[in-house]
């Protein structure tokens, strides 16, 4: 037995007009939101001062995010004197994904983290200098298609590992720097959601401080929000000093520190 | 007869115009067993969302429906067609995941009586990503997302459970992070037909959105359940099993092996998901849409397990 029922008609002198609203719906896709919130963010974010847009601060972003819960992102600090890096994705619900801050000595030349990407934005990496100068670079992202959502995907796992971390190191590129990874297992929940059965907000908890020094010398100082991914992760490289071990403190919003230290390799 | 007749009137618009009016299909795959082939595309608002397989299974009492697809359009047309299909009332509506081509009507069918039915894991799954998709679907569905709302289980099941439909059993089984962390599977004992949901995809790339690993232990897991014939949550409506299994975990033991190689390089996420299973590409539909997607998630998840 086979069944054809009627699934929708719509009168052919309709079909234009169904045509074209298709097409203007994918016309308003390719746009960003007609309400650009960066005017705004930056005067919060940077107190109205004046931001430069140069290369000082090199954003690599995808065209396209893949995975709206893991867009890889790299600052790459084109000048000695950046003290500070800031990462906003500017649509998401809290656009202030990393605030990076580096170590005086601490030759950091780029850092990658992935953030979560809601919906089709610009995403702008702000550097600082010593003397204050803000200086930043734009880039569009479009958002991920299909089911793909930035939430967590595995919830079970990522509650059950909390806080447990993982270094590891690479083979620089850059002569007299190293290059390593930091990742920190937490399910960095936005807390946005509603619950459908008890209609209770689900609590938000994610990662808002990472420390990351070699020996006591700061390499780099983040302060984040919930548009990082779940299992925050950072590759870095760095200038050695001669320490002999790398750590870690990360701060969650329910107060636990997470500490972690490794004997830093012969890699270089 | 009627059918032939709605049949040529749907082959005469046709010819007018390619969209001006689509069928919606419901056979009846083995006795008392209905399935619909969903479209292999992404939803828009030409297809409605419909491009998730569905299904129904009629007993003597009472009907239960396995997913309800991707707006109250479809769900009107599976409703229609339902009805001409058996006089027995719904009883339960059962959602293989959070995902919304599957879960998206589900507000057609709420009603005195109907029992919604989910893995532990869906009201979850629902309140993380619910608001979420209702939101990130309107630019490509339009106004066929109007009237959907998010309707989550008022019913779940933690490992297994068996629902009479009367004079006929139906078996759920709740699965742990695969395609989805909050995977179920259906299984007329009558009939043995089973409805893997999106634990099983069919030329439409598989999707990875709950664990690499652990999907492809779920499918290994699920090769040993004794079906006579499988519907899968995407692609040809009938298939053998455990045969149609062979494909899918192909593709998702190739993307590991990828994977696994490009993190012990030192490769970054970026360049990894470019590259990891394009030698897969070839026998798959909609891999560019969602390769780039799994190797993304796939990396981030196999990172944790090199020393």
């Amino acid at each position: 037995m086979k069944i054809v029922a009627p699934r929708r008609w719509r009168p052919a002198g309709l079909l234009c007009v169904g045509l074209l609203l298709g097409a203007l719906d994918g016309a308003l896709a390719q746009a960003p939101a007609p309400v650009d919130p960066w005017p705004d963010l930056a005067r919060d974010l940077f107190q109205g001062r004046a931001i430069a847009n140069d290369d000082l601060v090199v954003l690599e972003a995808p065209v396209r995010a893949e995975d709206a819960a893991i867009v890889p992102m790299t600052l790459r600090l084109k000048a000695a004197g950046l003290r500070r890096a800031t990462l906003v994705v500017d649509q998401n619900p809290m656009p202030m994904a990393a605030a990076f801050a580096f170590g005086e000595t601490a030759g950091v030349t780029f850092i990658s983290t992935r953030a979560r990407v809601n919906s089709y934005t610009n995403v702008h990496a702000v550097g600082e200098t010593g003397d204050g100068g803000l200086h930043a670079q734009v880039k569009f992202v479009k958002a991920a298609g299909g089911c793909s959502a930035p939430a967590v995907k595995n919830m079970d796992e990522a509650a059950s590992h909390l806080g447990q971390m993982k270094y590891r190191e690479f083979k620089s590129a850059e002569s007299g720097h190293r290059e390593a990874q930091i990742m920190i297992r937490h399910p960095n929940n936005s807390g946005m959601q509603m619950d459908q059965l008890t209609h209770l907000y689900i609590p938000a908890h994610y990662i808002d401080k990472v420390v990351v020094r070699q020996g006591e010398a700061l390499i780099f100082s983040m302060e984040g929000g919930i548009s990082l991914s779940e299992d925050p992760n950072f590759r870095f490289s760095y200038a050695p000093n001669g320490a002999k071990t790398i750590s870690v403190e990360a701060h969650d919003t329910k107060g636990n520190v997470f500490k972690q230290q490794w004997p830093i390799g012969d890699a270089s | 007869m009627v059918r032939r007749i709605i049949l040529s009137l749907v082959l005469a618009l046709y010819y007018i115009s390619p969209s001006a009016a689509t069928e919606f299909k419901l056979e009846e795959i083995a006795p008392g067993v209905f399935a619909h082939p969903g479209r292999t595309a992404l939803m828009d608002h030409e297809n409605d969302g419909d491009i998730a397989n569905l299904g129904a299974i009629v007993g003597n009492d009472a009907v239960a429906v396995i997913d309800t697809g991707g707006s109250l359009i479809e769900a009107r047309a599976f409703i229609a067609a339902l009805q001409q299909a058996t006089s027995k009332p719904i009883r339960y509506v059962i959602n293989t995941h959070a995902h919304p081509d599957h879960v998206f009507s589900n507000g057609a069918f709420v009603g005195q009586g109907v029992v919604f039915v989910g893995h532990k894991n869906l009201p979850r799954a629902l309140a993380a990503r619910g608001a979420f998709y209702l939101e990130s679907f309107r630019a490509a569905m339009g106004d066929a997302l109007d009237g959907v709302v998010i309707v989550g289980p008022s019913v779940t099941v933690e490992t297994a459970t068996t629902l009479d439909l009367g004079g006929r059993k139906i078996t759920l089984q709740a699965w742990s992070a695969a395609h989805s962390d909050c995977d179920l599977t259906v299984l007329d004992e009558q009939t043995g037909t089973l409805f893997a949901g999106d634990l099983l995809f069919l030329r439409h790339v598989p999707i990875v959105d709950g664990s690499l690993l652990g999907f492809l232990d779920v499918a290994e897991e699920l090769a040993k359940i004794p079906a006579a014939r499988v519907v899968p949550g995407h692609g040809p409506l009938v298939a053998a099993w455990p045969k149609a299994l062979d494909d899918e975990r192909a593709y998702l033991t190739r993307l590991t092996a990828d994977l696994r190689a490009a993190i012990k390089k030192g490769d970054t996420v970026a360049d990894a998901a470019s590259a990891a299973a394009q030698s897969e590409r070839e026998k798959w539909r909609l891999f560019d849409n969602y390769n780039g997607r799994n190797a993304t998630a796939g990396f981030a998840e196999l990172e944790w397990e090199t020393p």
